[in-house]
C-alpha cells in the first residue's frame, strides 16, 4: 500500500482544475505535483517570485538562481515569467491563485485555520501562508487526520490562528471534508474506514453527506 | 551618466554600527554575498536587519547573525536557520536576538510603499491573528483590513547579475524577489552585480531596477557554487 503522504497527495491533486493557478505550500502539499491527472494542465506559482514552476532537476543540472519557496533548487517551464516579491503577493492577494494547497497544525468548524506557530516551541514565521489563505480563491488543506491521534480537526482551534474562515476543504487519508456555514459535511470516505471511525478522530461534530462517495 | 563602481570596502565605509540595513534576497538567492562579507569583516554591531529571511548559516545574513552583528532582525521566515531560535531563547543578554515576524506580502509591501512615498496600505492579511495586535482595523466596503506603514532603512544592500556604471540592473531568475522594492526604500543602496557592463550596454526595455536609485556598484558576485 502507498504511504498516506502518497494517499493524500494524489486525492488532492484530482481537485484541480485544467487552467488552474496553484500555489503548493512546503512539504506533503509539495507532492501533489507529482499526481495532476492526465489532460490537466495547471500552473504552478511559487510566492518567492515567479509561475511555471518545473520539477526539481536531476543533480548537477540545477541553475543555482532558481529556487522554490521552500528554498529547493527548481526549474522553470517554457513560458515562465518572473517578478519581485510585490507584485508575487499582489499576485496571491489579488485572488489570482485559483487553490493554495497547505498543511495544518489545526483547522475548524468554522474554517479557521492554525499552522505557523506552536507558541514557545516552534516559532519559524509565517512566510507567506497568511497572504496565501486570505488571497487564494480556493484553500485546501492536505494533512494527517491526527497528530498521532490527537485531534487536529477541532471545534475551535487552540493555537495562534494564521487566519479566519479561509478553509474551504479539508483532505486527510480517512476522506474528503468541506467546510461550510452549516460545519464540517464528510463528502467522501476512504474504503477503510466507516464514517464512525472518521469522527472519532475528529473533534468537532460531522455531518455525514447524503450521497456519501467512497474514495477506493 | 555617472560611473558609481567603488571597491566592497569603499561601498561599505559609511555603515556603523547600530544601522538599519535591508538586505535582498530568499534564503540567500539573490543576496549580494561580497557585501555581507565586507561588514562581517568590518564587524559593526548592533544592527537591525530587515530580510524575507535569515539565510541559512553561512550563507547570507546568515553569516551577521552568526558573527554576532545582528541585535534586530525582521523577517517573514526564520524557521530554516537553527540559529535564529537558538539566539532569541538565550540567557546570554548581549546576544539575545530581539526578531520581528511580518507576513512575506505584508513586508514585500511595506517595503515598496516606503519606497514609493506612501504613508500605509490596507491588507486582510493577518485580520485577527497575532499580527493585528496595536494595529488599526479599517473596514472598506464590508471587509476589514490592517492599516500596515511603510519601511524604510539607511541602507539597502541588493544583488544585480548584471549591472551598468551607472547602477541599471538586471536579475536572473528568482533572484529578483525583495531586491527591486529594496532598492528604492533605503537612504543609501549598494548593488553587488556578477557583471558590470557599460552605460548604454543594456537594452533599455530590459532594465529592473533603474540606476537612479543606486549609490554605489560593487563587481565581483559569484554563482553560488552548490
Amino acid at each position: 500500500m502507498a504511504d498516506i503522504k502518497t494517499i493524500i497527495a494524489s486525492r488532492v491533486a484530482k481537485e484541480l482544475k485544467d487552467g488552474d493557478v496553484v500555489n503548493l505550500g512546503i512539504g506533503l502539499p509539495t507532492m501533489v505535483a507529482n499526481y495532476i491527472p492526465k489532460g490537466i494542465e495547471v500552473i504552478f506559482q511559487s510566492e518567492n517570485g515567479f509561475v511555471g514552476l518545473g520539477p526539481v532537476p536531476d543533480k548537477g543540472n540545477e541553475n543555482v538562481d532558481i529556487v522554490n519557496a521552500g528554498a529547493q533548487y527548481v526549474s522553470v517551464i517554457p513560458g515562465a515569467q518572473f517578478f519581485d516579491s510585490a507584485t508575487s503577493f499582489g499576485i496571491i492577494r489579488g485572488k489570482h491563485v485559483d487553490v493554495t494547497i497547505l498543511g495544518a497544525l489545526e483547522v475548524d468548524q468554522k474554517g479557521n485555520l492554525a499552522n505557523w506557530i506552536i507558541p514557545g516551541k516552534m516559532v519559524p514565521g509565517m512566510g507567506g501562508a497568511m497572504d496565501l489563505v486570505v488571497g487564494a480563491k480556493k484553500v485546501i488543506i492536505a494533512m494527517q487526520h491526527t497528530q498521532k491521534g490527537k485531534h487536529k480537526i477541532l471545534k475551535e482551534c487552540t493555537l495562534p490562528y494564521t487566519a479566519l474562515n479561509v478553509v474551504d476543504m479539508i483532505i486527510t487519508e480517512m476522506g474528503v471534508m468541506e467546510i461550510t456555514p452549516g460545519g464540517i459535511y464528510l463528502k467522501e470516505i476512504r474504503s477503510e474506514f466507516t464514517p464512525e471511525q472518521v469522527q472519532a478522530a475528529t473533534g468537532a461534530e460531522l455531518i455525514i453527506s447524503s450521497d456519501l462517495k467512497i474514495w477506493k | 551618466m555617472k560611473n558609481k563602481t567603488k571597491t566592497v570596502y569603499e561601498a561599505v565605509e559609511n555603515i556603523k554600527d547600530g544601522a538599519v540595513i535591508m538586505v535582498g534576497g530568499f534564503m540567500a538567492t539573490g543576496t549580494p554575498e561580497i557585501i555581507i562579507d565586507a561588514l562581517v569583516k568590518k564587524n559593526i554591531k548592533n544592527l537591525t536587519v530587515i530580510c524575507n529571511d535569515a539565510g541559512v548559516p553561512g550563507r547570507g545574513v546568515g553569516k551577521l547573525l552568526s558573527n554576532g552583528q545582528i541585535n534586530t532582525l525582521i523577517a517573514s521566515h526564520v524557521g530554516l536557520n537553527p540559529e535564529v531560535a537558538q539566539r532569541m531563547n538565550t540567557d546570554v543578554e548581549e546576544d539575545k536576538l530581539n526578531c520581528i515576524l511580518i507576513p512575506q506580502g505584508t513586508l514585500a509591501e511595506r517595503i515598496r510603499a516606503g519606497g514609493s512615498g506612501l504613508g500605509g496600505f490596507l491588507t486582510p492579511t493577518g485580520v485577527g491573528t497575532i499580527v493585528s495586535e496595536d494595529k488599526q482595523v479599517i473596514t472598506i466596503k464590508g471587509r476589514d483590513y490592517l492599516l500596515e506603514e511603510p519601511l524604510r532603512a539607511d541602507f539597502a544592500l541588493i544583488r544585480g547579475s548584471v549591472t551598468d556604471r551607472f547602477g541599471n540592473t538586471i536579475y536572473n531568475c528568482s533572484t529578483r524577489n525583495f531586491n527591486p522594492l529594496m532598492a528604492m526604500a533605503a537612504d543609501a543602496v549598494i548593488v553587488g552585480t556578477e557583471k558590470i557592463v557599460e552605460i548604454g550596454e543594456l537594452d533599455p526595455n530590459f532594465v529592473m531596477t533603474s540606476g537612479i536609485f543606486i549609490d554605489v556598484v560593487v563587481g565581483g558576485e559569484k554563482p553560488w557554487q552548490i
